[in-house]
Parts: structure tokens; sequence; C-alpha cells
């Protein structure tokens, strides 16, 4: 089971449905929804946060945080 | 015919809002390329064609109406209360075209409030460059609305805003979305227990953490006994409300809004490659750093010497023009030397805020905030954290406002509580004069001492500010739920404007602050220092006189005689003996004889003057808190100075120069005479112990009443603000006492 964090720069996954977790409401709100397209755009110097782009957002988010996101490779 | 309505401008953070604000109201509040540049809300009034005036509000920008920090919730809390008298006639959405789809999310929100709507989208000019197109006519249909395409940049589509707004009574007031289909059974047992209730205003009023006191309180009171679904529940309905709203917005868009996507890319990909690279990364931030070090130690002294000397001659001016007396005094060096005091920090001041503003409106602060993340969580801070303590070098107010964008409550804590500590643009003035008084010249390593010892004094202020970070960090039993996210935005070449406006606004509003405190402390110490009520304070001259008359001059005016002798007589080349031989007495003899006369006229005058000073209200005052300073190296007109410099540490310069001015007959600049006062012992009371106690004490004490104020208002009570106060204050001392106790 792969998580947004197992990403490598430039590679374009799909996130699956939650189950046990809910992300916070405001991942969602930017577009962190299931069925869309993320791309890790780039880590963090000291690998943590990571920069991603989901559905045309540019949002940074930890590293623990995106552990919690299941993703499908592209 | 003169009606007013209300304009709300809502959106996501960095869409526009304010820029939006601006165009429709013709003001000048601050535009910046970072996500919270506005926090606050703000009013201005524009007036429409058919002659209504609309009452314009800049809101903070919010992602959406579930609110997550503390900026947000002042949306959500306007919205929800109708009985407010900004409460909207017409919602104005600005959106930026690149993210429309989620910034629709917000849209559809507040269109379900059944709020009248118009939707602008901002940043047309980005279109050819992102292959963005748009069908308008079909967009509005859709989503029921009405739409003007702007980009303030080019000035376009304003007025299509103003016309959408005059004509704000046929805008549609529909809902886009029926939130009831996430959970049919609850939303219907809502409706029977609240027919009244707008059932979209009801759900907010229940996953809402806001502070909802100004809402009809008794809706919520039945809210509370009704309330049947656990907290873990609601998030899963949210989370279906955010899904639905999605939908609906896709199909909005499928057939009015088409990207281009090869197009869109560039730019922002090779620009953070370098900015955000491992080694790179750091080095180009701690560059532009030493670059900001840079302009205002070394650039801004040329523009600061010359303001220094206009003051200097405006002072001059004045007291060779106005009739001699105290009150010329107070105005040629209290009250405009205080001032030039002040005025001489312009340049930096606005060389500080040129820098921070083209950072903020390049897009670069978000990036700072992704490096610096990782570090800054030891100290239990959040990258966030960066921005409020970088504009801390500035002034804490803002800096301290600017936590609001923080979602997490003990992390912004944290931040607030510390920024106090990094060094202020208005401990400048107190360091340079104190600095130039006593480090001694002399360079290490190519750098000189005065500048390295200001170079220590800001890196005494941040290592402080993340030292104390971490022990509250420890020690705060806070828990709340660990959230970063922040939007990084496109790269934006900076517009003039706007920097200009910042850094003019800045600015000027540093000077007038700051000149009117020192103003009104000048005319305060001055009156307290040329009045009394002792009989010492009545009596002075004759005391003085007689015991002049016993004793001789003290040894403070022995030494003015003499040095000024000695320079009369160097210029005129004439050897100086003892009392020349009144029979043998050569032209130049006599004149220096009465000099001497003149001179001992003038140290008398002096002696009266500052024994006065010592028995006038103020040299009471100071003679009491005398016994608390001294232990630090001070005397009684620094404690004075000190005390006074709780309204603004600027203040500390003027407040010396008003207290000098009335006690000193002589034409000097603040420093000179602080360099020719002497201590108990006869040396000068500022020397490198007192220095560098007093640099010290400023560098850690809570000042200036306004942080505190403004503390008071960003955590709600007064236990943080006074906890500051206690425990930076104490801090101060006490490490100021031990600099002094050990230097001396
Ligand atoms: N290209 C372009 N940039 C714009 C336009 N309007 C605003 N900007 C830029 O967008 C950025 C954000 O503008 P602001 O007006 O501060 O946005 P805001 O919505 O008030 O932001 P917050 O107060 O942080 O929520 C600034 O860098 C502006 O210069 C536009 O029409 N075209
Ligand atoms: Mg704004």
């Amino acid at each position: 089971m792969a998580n947004l964090t197992e990403l490598k720069v430039g590679q374009r996954a799909i996130i699956k449905e939650y189950h046990s977790f809910l992300p916070h409401i405001k991942l969602l709100e930017m577009g962190c929804l299931p069925g869309n397209t993320v791309e890790l755009v780039q880590i963090a110097p000291l690998n943590d946060p990571i920069y991603i782009n989901v559905n045309g957002s540019h949002i940074a988010i930890r590293k623990s945080t995106a552990a919690k996101i299941e993703i499908e490779l592209l | 015919m003169s009606k007013t309505i209300n304009v709300a401008l809502i959106g996501n953070p960095n869409t526009g809002k304010t820029s939006v604000f601006n165009s429709l109201t013709g003001l000048n509040q601050k535009v910046g390329n970072y996500p919270g540049i506005t926090v606050e809300k703000k009013i201005g009034s524009c007036k429409l064609s058919n002659g209504i005036k609309a009452q314009i509000l800049d809101l903070p920008g919010t992602y959406s109406l579930n609110t997550t920090s503390l900026d947000e919730s002042v949306v959500v809390e306007l919205l929800m209360n109708k009985k407010d008298s900004l409460y909207p006639d017409v919602a104005v959405v600005v959106s930026d075209v690149e993210n429309l789809k989620r910034n629709l999310l917000l849209f559809t929100q507040i269109k379900d409030l059944k709020i009248p709507s118009i939707l602008v989208i901002n940043m047309a000019d980005q279109m050819p460059r992102k292959g963005i197109s748009i069908d308008v006519e079909l967009l509005e249909k859709q989503l029921d609305t009405k739409i003007a395409v702007v980009s303030t940049r080019k000035g376009e589509g304003i007025e299509k805003i103003k016309d959408l707004i005059a004509a704000y009574d046929t805008l549609s007031n529909s809902p886009n979305t029926d939130v009831s289909v996430i959970d049919p059974t609850y939303f219907e047992r809502l409706k029977t227990v609240f027919p009244k209730e707008d059932i979209y205003k009801l759900w907010l009023v229940i996953t809402q953490d806001v502070n909802f006191t100004s809402i009809e309180k008794k809706s919520l009171d039945r809210l509370t006994s009704f309330q049947t679904k656990k907290k873990e529940e609601l998030k899963k309905l949210q989370h279906r409300e955010t899904v639905l709203r999605y939908q609906f917005i896709n199909g909005v868009l499928k057939e009015s809004y088409k990207v281009d996507y090869p197009s869109a890319k560039g730019l922002r990909a090779s620009l953070d490659k370098i900015l955000m690279h491992k080694i790179f990364g750091y080095v180009i931030f701690f560059a532009i750093l030493l670059l900001i070090f840079q302009a205002i130690f070394e650039w801004s002294s040329y523009p600061s010497d010359w303001i220094d000397e206009q003051f200097a001659f405006v002072s001059d001016w004045i007291k060779n023009t106005l009739p001699p007396g105290i009150l010329t005094n107070l105005l040629s060096e209290g009250i405009i030397t205080g001032i030039g005091g002040i005025a001489v920090f312009i340049p930096q001041i606005a060389f500080l805020f040129l820098f921070i503003s083209i950072l903020e409106e390049s897009g670069y602060m978000s990036r700072v905030v992704f490096l610096m993340d990782k570090l800054m969580r030891p100290f239990g801070l959040s990258g966030k954290s960066v921005v409020p303590l970088i504009s801390g070098t500035a002034c804490a107010i803002p800096a301290v406002m600017a936590t609001r964008t923080i979602e997490n409550w003990k992390e912004r804590l944290i931040t607030i509580l510390v920024v106090p500590f990094t060094t202020c643009s208005a401990r400048l003035p107190v360091y340079l004069i104190l600095i130039a008084l006593v480090i001694p010249e002399g360079t290490f390593l190519g750098i000189s001492f005065k500048a390295l010892t200001l170079f220590l004094l800001y890196l005494i202020g941040f290592a402080m500010a993340l030292f104390s970070a971490m022990a509250l960090n420890k020690m705060l039993k806070i828990r709340s739920r660990s959230f970063f996210m922040i939007e990084m935005p496109t790269y934006r070449l900076p517009l003039f404007k706007n920097v200009f406006y910042t850094v003019v606004e800045k600015t000027k509003s540093f000077v007038f602050g700051a000149g009117k405190i020192i103003l009104a402390i000048s005319i305060i110490l001055w009156f307290l220092g040329s009045y009394g009520y002792s009989e010492n304070f009545k009596n002075a001259e004759e005391i003085v006189s007689q015991r002049i008359e016993e004793n001789g001059l003290n040894d403070y005016s022995k030494n003015y005689i003499k040095k000024n002798l000695l320079n009369y007589s160097e210029n005129k080349g004439q050897p100086t003996g003892s009392i020349p031989n009144p029979l043998k007495i050569t032209p130049e003899q006599d004149s220096l004889r009465i000099l001497n006369n003149q001179l001992f006229e003038r140290a008398k005058n002096q002696e009266i003057a500052s024994y006065k000073l010592e028995h006038s209200f103020i040299g009471y005052a100071g003679k009491a808190i005398e016994p608390i300073v001294k232990p630090l190296g001070y005397d009684w007109k620094i404690g004075i100075a000190v005390i006074t410099s709780f309204a603004a540490r600027e203040v500390f310069v003027g407040t010396l120069a008003t207290i000098y001015s009335v006690g000193n007959d002589e034409e000097e600049t603040i420093k000179n005479r602080m360099a020719a006062e002497l201590n108990d012992k006869g040396k000068p009371l500022f020397n490198l112990a007192s220095g560098v106690s007093l640099m010290l004490f400023y560098a850690f004490a809570m000042q200036c009443m306004s942080t505190l104020a403004i503390v008071k208002r960003e955590t709600n009570s007064w236990k943080w603000p006074l906890i500051q106060l206690i425990f930076m204050s104490l801090f101060a001392y006490v490490v100021a006492m031990s600099a002094y106790q050990i230097l001396s």
C-alpha cells in the first residue's frame, strides 16, 4: 500500500478512498479528494515538508500528514 | 437619494481582494503575494453610477467557510450575523483565474447562505500565458450569478464590478447546492426542529468552532440540546459536503473553463528548483538576509547623515533666532533633536520595509516557510513563524498580527510570546547611540567593533527568541492538533506601486507615531523638570551661589572652563600660564581673563540649573527610582529615560535630550552631552559597563505599550502579556545587572 511520501519528485498518482483516516478539512478543500491526481513537485532540503500539486493547487504539507494519504501510482 | 449598501470582498487568500479593494476605493491597503497579508477587516467606500454609496469591506482570505485559523473566522462571524452593521447586501467573491476550481468551493458556500453574490475572476492578464479560456456567459448561467473578468494590474474590469454592484437588487440569491443530500434523515430532523432557520447556516453553526456569541443565542441553545452527532461523524459529513461541492463545480467547469496544459508550467518550476535547492536554497536565503543588513547599516548611512545635518541646522537656527531661554532650549534641543533622533532612521526603516515588501510581493516568503519549517519545529514553532520573526525586525506589532495565519494555537501562542525578542527598528536608535558612545574603535577580521556589536545584538535577540520558544514548548501544556499547510503562490514581478505604497505608508506611520509620543513626552518631561515644590528648588540660586563661594566650582565645571580656555589659547597660539600679572597684561591675556569670567558665569548658571533639575518634580521621581537602576550602572536620568521609553523605545534618546536640555545651557548634540556626563566617581557615566548593561536591557526587556496591547488583543487575555512583561523585564534586569557588575 503506497502513501504520498513514497512518491518521487515529478511522479504522479491518484488519491485513494479514505478509510480509517479522515484528513484535515482544509486538505480536502484544497483538492486532496479521492480520485484526484497528485504530483510531487519538490521535497524540502531537510526532507520535510513536501510540496505537491493536487488538482491545480500548489501546496506544502508535512510528511506526517502525507503519510496518511494513500495513493495509487500512475 | 443617498443610499448606502454594504459590499463584502470575500475570497481565497492571495486572489487579489485587497487589490480590488484599492481599485474600488482609491485607498492603499497593503497588498502582497503571500497568503495571509490581510488579517483583519478594512473598510472603504466607493460611489456607484446610480448614486448609491457602497461601503466596501476588505476581508482576510479564506479557503472555505469551514474555518481553521483566526483570520478566517473573521469572515464566518460576519456572514453568520445578520444583525452586524457590516452584514453584506452583496458579496463580491474574488477568485484568481488560475485556481478558479478551488475558488468556486467558497463561492458555492456563499451562495448557499443566500447572499446575493457576484463572482470576480481576477488576474485575467494571466490567461494567455497560462492557456486559459473561459465561456463567461455559460458560467454565469450555470452558477446563477453575474461575473466580472478583471485585471487589477491592468486596471481592467473595475467599472464592470461597480455596475454589477449597482444592480445588486437584480442578483439571484438562490443556492447552488443543497447540503441536505449528504445526510437526508439528519437534515430532515433539523428542518423540523428549526423550521424558520436556513439549513446551511444551521449546519455551519453546528460544525464551526468560531466565536458565535453575537449570533442569535437562542437558536444556539436549542441546538446544543439537539446535537446528536459525534465530532467524528460531523467530520465525515463535512467531507461529504466538500465532495458534493466539487462534483457540482467539476460539472460546471467542464464546459466553460478550458486550460491548455503544456503552456501552463515554466517559470515556477525552474525558479522553485533553484530557490529551494538543498544547498543553494539556504545560501540564497542567508545571502538575502545579509543584503538586507548591509542595506540597513551601510547604504542608509548616507541619507541618514544628511537628515542629521538638516536637523542640526534647524536646531541651530532656532537657537540663534528665538530669544534665549528655557523654552527655546526645549524646542531646539528637546523636541527638534528628539524628533531628529528618530528621523535619521527613516532610511533604515524604508530599506527594511522595501525588502520585506519585495520578498512578499515576489512570492518568496512562502518558499522561506517551506525551507524553514523543519528547522523551526524543535523550537515548537512552524515554518510560518519565520515570517513574523522576520517582520519583527521592523516592528513587533504587525509581526504579532501576522501570526494569525498559523493554524496551530500552541505554535501561534509561542510565536506571539517570543516575537518581542527580535530586534525591532525602534531599538536601533538606542543601540546606535550607545554603540557610538561606548564601543571602542578597532576592527576584527576587517569588520568594525561597532558593526559587530550591532550584529551580535540582533543575533542575541533571535537566539533568545528561539531559546524561549523551546522552553515554552516544554512548559506549555496545550494540546492542539498539529496541522500545517501553506499554499505556494506563483512567482510574480513585484509591482512597483504596491511596494512603493507599503514603504511610504509604513515609514510615515513610524515617524508620525514616534514623533507624536516624543513630542508629548518631551513637553511633560520639560514641565516636570522645570518646576518643583521643595524649598531647595525655590532657593536654588542662593544655595548654589553660597556653595560656590565656599567651596568653589565643582569638578565638572572646572574641567569645562579649563578645556575651553585651552581651546581658545591653542587657536590663538598663546601659552596658557597661570593667572597673568595684571600690570603686564597684553590684549590677548585680557581677553583670556574676560573669557574666564564669562565661563565662570556660565558654569555657575549651569550648576544652578542642574541643582534645580535635581530638585524638580522629575528629579525627585528619578531619585526615588535610582536605587533600582543603580545596580545596573544607571543614574536617575537614565532611569527616567528607560521608564519613558516604555511608551516606545526610541523615546529613550528624546528623553535624555529633553532632560539634558533643561539642565543645560550649552549648544551640544545629545551624543556629546551624553559623553560629558559623569558618574559619582567622576568618570564618564556612559562607559563600557553601563553602556553594555543598557544595550542588554533593551535587548531583552518587554517594552512598548503597543506591543503589550496587541498581545492582549491577539491572545484574548491579560494573562499572556503580563507573563511576558514580568518575565522579560526581570530577565532583562538580571542580565543587565550581571553585565554591569562583571564589566565594571
Ligand atoms: N498578475 C496579476 N497579479 C495580481 C492582480 N491583482 C493582484 N495581483 C497580485 O496578487 C497578489 C495578491 O494580491 P492581494 O490584493 O494582496 O490579495 P488578497 O486576496 O488581498 O490576499 P490576502 O489578503 O493575503 O488574502 C499580489 O502580489 C498582487 O500584486 C492581477 O490582476 N494580475
Ligand atoms: Mg488582502
